[in-house]
């Protein structure tokens, strides 16, 4: 086990990358802490995928270097990583059973039988498929096979760090959950570092200690899943975390004062300097509340979530989202908001002021 | 009553398909077997024989030496085209502009007529005056496909191997493109050398398309007609008369309606029986 650095690296997978958007993965520097957990969240295209390929080796960066620990591993092969790596759609070796498939890795190692044993049953043990050992691997349900993939990184003593990309892809929806505390508990069992990547926020917030928020290919945000909530560092971070995402609203800042639509608006960062650039204010739908005066608002659509309700709002040309507890009662035809300032926050070109 | 009647209408709309299967299968397949059970001497006047004519092709040597042949034959192209074609899917590109070029230059010889592949390679084998035929004599090789046996042999083999390896490479090719990237990537992850992924994925992976490729290539081979009558005519001597071959010369050379229909229809039945035995073994462990 170790620590995982990336020292300056960037990606593209054209041969001569000029323009900004040839690079799948901009320059970017991390460190993966030993033994965490970690997850990659963002949308469908934007370099989470690339990331865990380099570092797993199956990509060797256009630039920089990669540590693991004190060793640069930048120009090794993935399979002298001793790194595991678990894809979408589940791989198992059709024609081996599902013992041959555990032993698979340590096998092409060159690992004595008799260790070989006693690892592929520690395993099996682990992952609940101790009595399914001598059944083809072929034959198991998409759950099973994802637990095959998982088990093969498994079985390597001491591997680097576990990747999972997009894991539950093709797990059924009840079986999800049993996986993903199964992954939980692996984690806690063995702990090694474990990088997740996902486009869906739950699975990356019930997983992780660590998130890290990727948007077009760089780094927007990295922070527990409380601090993504509470404080998005970027608007992307507010609209791609939360359900409903954050509101974003246009804003004018002068006399270190915050203006929406006419309306003084307190904010939890002061600002100082009038900034230049599109000034935005962000609150979350939890944090707009209905009250007595203050902003009048239209209502325009009510959504039952189930124990919540989403109530979208209009006033003049914005229109604003409101998370309301199912049994509050909802205001008449005509309707006062408010904004927490606590919860406030003020965006200059897309990035959050007082943030770093 | 008016269901079962309404019901009756769905006879109009498979009749087609029943004209067609008729016409074109069950109505000359019951020809043969009409034949083959009857002797006739012309004049359209047929005596009813029984199994006679079964009785007679199964036990003669003829029929012995040109079924252990065909045997010989289509074991010898199986043994060599599918590694062969398996060997060149494997060293095809995968992307890029090359993969077309391979694709075209592998579709080329599945494209030629039948008589024209056995004309051309008549013609490139003729030892006097053919490209492979002069080459081959010039290395001081004695080989002439008219006269030697072992020769005429040889050529039909590389011949079919020429036309048909192609077949095996394609299918070999589309099926290994459909193995995805991530399988690749997790053998290299497991430490899996090149032998390791061709064993335990690629080869696996194959599996379908290649009972697919030696079910029709040993159909085909069985059925081989035209190439070796245009090559070599059977000869010399029998040495490269197979079944099909045989048995238009018992039926058209000879007239011997009776012997040839018993004939074509043992020879369909091993046709059936091959595929159906090489199916059940290659799909033996599918349902597990």
């Amino acid at each position: 086990m170790s620590m995982i650095s990336l020292k300056e690296v960037c990606h593209s997978y054209m041969p001569s990358p000029t323009r900004d958007e040839d690079w799948a993965l901009k320059e970017m520097s991390l460190e993966w802490s030993n033994g965490g957990a970690y997850a990659l969240l963002g949308p469908s295209g934007c370099g989470k995928t690339t990331l865990l390929n380099l570092i797993s080796g199956l990509l060797t960066p256009t630039h920089g270097e990669i540590w693991f620990d004190d060793k640069n591993v930048t120009n090794e092969p993935a399979d002298m990583r001793n790194i595991a790596q678990v894809f979408q759609f589940p791989v198992v070796y059709d024609t081996m059973s599902v013992y041959d498939n555990l032993a698979f890795p340590l096998r092409n190692r060159g690992i004595d039988e008799a260790r070989v044993d006693k690892r592929v049953r520690e395993i099996g043990e682990m992952l609940d498929l101790s009595d399914r050992l001598d059944t083809r691997a072929s034959g198991l349900t998409a759950d099973g096979k994802q637990k095959i993939s998982l088990g093969r990184g498994l079985v390597r003593e001491d591997v680097n760090v576990i990747m999972f990309d997009e894991p539950l892809t093709v797990i059924d929806p009840h079986l999800k959950w049993v996986l993903r505390s199964k992954l939980k508990e692996l984690h806690q069992r063995v702990g090694a570092t474990m990088i997740y990547v996902t486009h869906d926020q739950t699975e990356a917030l019930t997983f992780a200690d660590q998130v890290v928020v990727m948007h077009d290919g760089g780094i927007v945000q990295i922070g527990t899943p409380i601090e993504l909530f509470e404080r998005p560092k970027h608007t992307f971070v507010g609209h791609f975390i939360g359900s409903p995402g954050m509101n974003v609203l246009p804003c004018d800042i002068a006399n270190n004062q915050v203006m929406f639509a006419g309306h003084l608006v307190q904010t939890v960062d002061s600002v100082s300097a009038t900034p230049s650039g599109r000034t935005e204010i962000g609150i979350r739908p939890e944090f707009v509340n209905f009250c007595e005066s203050g902003m009048a608002v239209d209502i325009v659509k009510v959504i039952d979530v189930g124990r919540a309700r989403i109530v979208e709002v209009r006033h003049m040309e914005h229109s604003i989202k409101l998370l309301v507890p199912e049994d509050m009662p909802l205001p008449g035809a005509q309707a006062f908001i408010e904004f927490a300032p606590e919860h406030t926050h003020v965006y200059v070109d897309g990035w959050l002021v007082g943030g770093d | 009553m008016a269901a079962k009647i309404t019901n009756q209408k769905a006879w109009l709309f498979v009749l087609p398909v029943i004209i067609l299967v008729a016409f074109n299968a069950v109505i000359p397949l019951m020809t043969v077997v009409n034949y083959s059970v009857q002797e006739t001497f012309g004049n359209n006047v047929f005596f009813y024989e029984g199994v006679k004519w079964f009785e007679d092709v199964l036990h003669s040597e003829r029929f012995h030496a040109s079924l252990l042949r065909q045997l010989a034959f289509t074991a010898t192209i199986l043994a060599i085209e599918i590694p062969l074609g398996v060997a060149i899917a494997l060293t095809m590109p995968q992307k890029g502009v090359w993969v077309s070029v391979c694709l075209v230059l592998m579709a080329l010889p599945l494209l030629i007529p039948w008589n024209v592949v056995g004309a051309m390679w008549n013609i490139f084998a003729l030892p006097e005056i053919g490209l492979l035929g002069r080459a081959i004599n010039g290395l001081g090789i004695d080989y002439n496909f008219t006269q030697d046996p072992i020769s005429a042999w040889l050529t039909t083999v590389l011949m079919d191997v020429w036309h048909w390896t192609s077949l095996v490479v394609l299918l070999a090719y589309a099926g290994l493109r459909s193995i995805p990237d991530a399988y690749y990537q997790a053998a290299k992850i497991d430490g899996a050398g090149s032998w390791a992924v061709f064993r335990h994925i690629q080869l696996p992976k194959m599996k379908r398309v290649l009972t697919i490729a030696v079910l029709l290539r040993l159909m085909d081979s069985f059925m081989i007609y035209t190439e070796p009558f245009v090559l070599t005519g059977g000869g010399p001597g029998n040495t490269t008369t197979f079944l099909s071959i045989d048995l238009v010369k018992i039926a058209l050379g000879q007239f011997d309606l009776g012997p040839a229909a018993a004939m074509s229809l043992i020879y369909f039945l091993i046709v059936l029986l091959l595929c159906w035995v090489f199916y059940t073994l290659m799909m033996k462990d599918e349902d597990q």
